[in-house]
């Protein structure tokens, strides 16, 4: 089985993308911000980071540049999951590292065909 | 809905596009036809077969485009776009390197998002083949699918379904809440309208038809006669694919499945050759 890190500030939305995960035969972890999902990270690096942009304490990107410089750091696959969609945001994204990016509002057949595309189904 | 209604347009949707609707799909009519009957002043459905019975071809076209299901994404299955970039374009830039040139068909368009896939590929591997001109055509029977893919414009939710972010960043604009695909992607591409059920042989030959998710709304003689048709106009060493639950087996002879290659088909001339001449990706 692999295992997603979520990282998200809503409890909603980490409850609906854990369902969503499970059913796609994921173990998951959840953090509420990007600090909280760093310090995951460095006890056991997940295959996969589902990653919300905007969190207090640490946001998504500074997390992405953070988790790519730990030892092994470039291994998990991030997909980013926001409401940021336009394309200085993705380019940034993808600048600093994500796989893949999700814009909100997502559903579970955007989740999986985005996963399938990075190999992770 | 009467039976005598119900067959009524049931021949019509045969005839005019080869859709086969039985009775337990009867709600689709409802569904799909009580707008159009709306748009036109009329009650419901049972108005609506009374102008059909004596309608001109404008009704009798909208009847008809309403009843398609358009329903399509981007590098719809990914596998089959795979083996086009590893697998279909290889061959053809083997067997096609005196005239540098072929054709692709796009045999049921929708919106767009097939050939625009297979143009997205094209200019990726641009580098591998300069002087190369491919032309790719989409054609449908849908107006309405033919405009929204000549326009190119695509909802949030659309462009996230198959389509990588890097090509999106790549080859789209943001356009309000809408994303829009590249002029120059756009160029490579040409819509028009055709009906599968017609002689294909005024669209000239095509190196490589995408025939994808349009047979299973037909029956099995429909099938058979959209494939034989298309076989005169594929090329002895040309490709045929087909959707995931779509097969020639049983249906035509006229082609036969190319060994490890699920969803590609090759002319079927009599059994000699395995594989078109080219075709240096298998075994
Ligand atoms: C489900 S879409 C398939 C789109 C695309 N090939 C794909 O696989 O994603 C089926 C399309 O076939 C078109 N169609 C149905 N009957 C047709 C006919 N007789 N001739 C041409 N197109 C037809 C419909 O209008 C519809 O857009």
């Amino acid at each position: 089985m692999k295992s997603c890190l979520i990282v998200d500030d809503s409890k909603v939305i980490r409850m609906v993308a854990r369902k969503i995960l499970h059913e796609l035969s994921f173990t998951t972890v959840e953090a509420e911000d990007g600090q909280q999902a760093l310090d995951r990270c460095k006890e056991a690096l997940p295959d996969a980071v589902l990653l919300d942009w905007n969190m207090p304490v640490m946001n998504g990107i500074d997390f992405l540049r953070e988790l790519r410089k730990l030892p092994g750091g470039d291994k998990p696959v991030v997909v980013f999951c926001t409401t940021e969609n336009d394309i200085d945001h993705i380019q940034e994204a993808i600048t600093a590292g994500a796989n893949e990016y999700i814009m909100k509002p997502f559903d579970s057949e955007i989740l999986q065909a985005k996963f399938s595309q990075v190999g992770l189904l | 809905m009467r039976p005598e209604d119900f067959d009524f347009i049931a021949k019509l949707l045969k005839d005019r596009s080869g859709l086969v609707i039985t009775r337990d799909k009867a709600y689709l009519l409802e569904s799909r036809l009580t707008p159009v009957a709306r748009k036109r002043g009329l009650k419901g459905l049972d108005d609506l077969v009374a102008s059909l019975r004596t309608a001109g071809e404008d009704l009798l076209r909208e009847v008809t485009e309403a009843m398609t299901t358009n329903e399509s994404f981007f590098f719809r299955d990914i596998k089959p776009f795979d083996q086009f970039k590893d697998v279909v374009l290889p061959a053809m830039l083997k067997t096609r390197a005196a005239k540098k040139s072929f054709r692709i068909w796009s045999a049921a368009s929708s919106s767009g998002q097939e050939a625009y896939s297979l143009a997205m590929i094209l200019k990726e591997e641009a580098p591998k083949m300069p002087g190369w001109r491919v032309e790719i055509v989409g054609t449908d029977i849908s107006n309405e699918m033919l405009e929204k893919a000549k326009a190119g414009l695509y909802s949030q939710f659309e462009v996230q379904r198959g389509l990588p972010i890097q090509l999106l960043v790549k080859y789209f604009k943001k356009n309000n809440e809408m994303w829009q695909i590249d002029p120059s992607i756009r160029a490579m591409v040409q819509f028009r309208e055709y009906n599968l059920l017609h002689d294909l042989k005024s669209l000239g030959q095509f190196d490589v038809v995408f025939c994808r998710n349009v047979l299973i709304y037909f029956d099995q003689p429909t099938k058979g006669r959209v494939l034989d048709n298309i076989s005169k106009i594929i090329p002895d060493d040309g490709f045929l694919y087909l959707g995931g639950a779509e097969t020639v087996l049983g249906i035509s002879d006229k082609f036969k499945p190319i060994p490890e290659q699920r969803g590609i088909y090759c002319r079927n001339l009599g059994g000699a050759s395995a594989a078109p001449s080219g075709f240096g990706g298998v075994r």
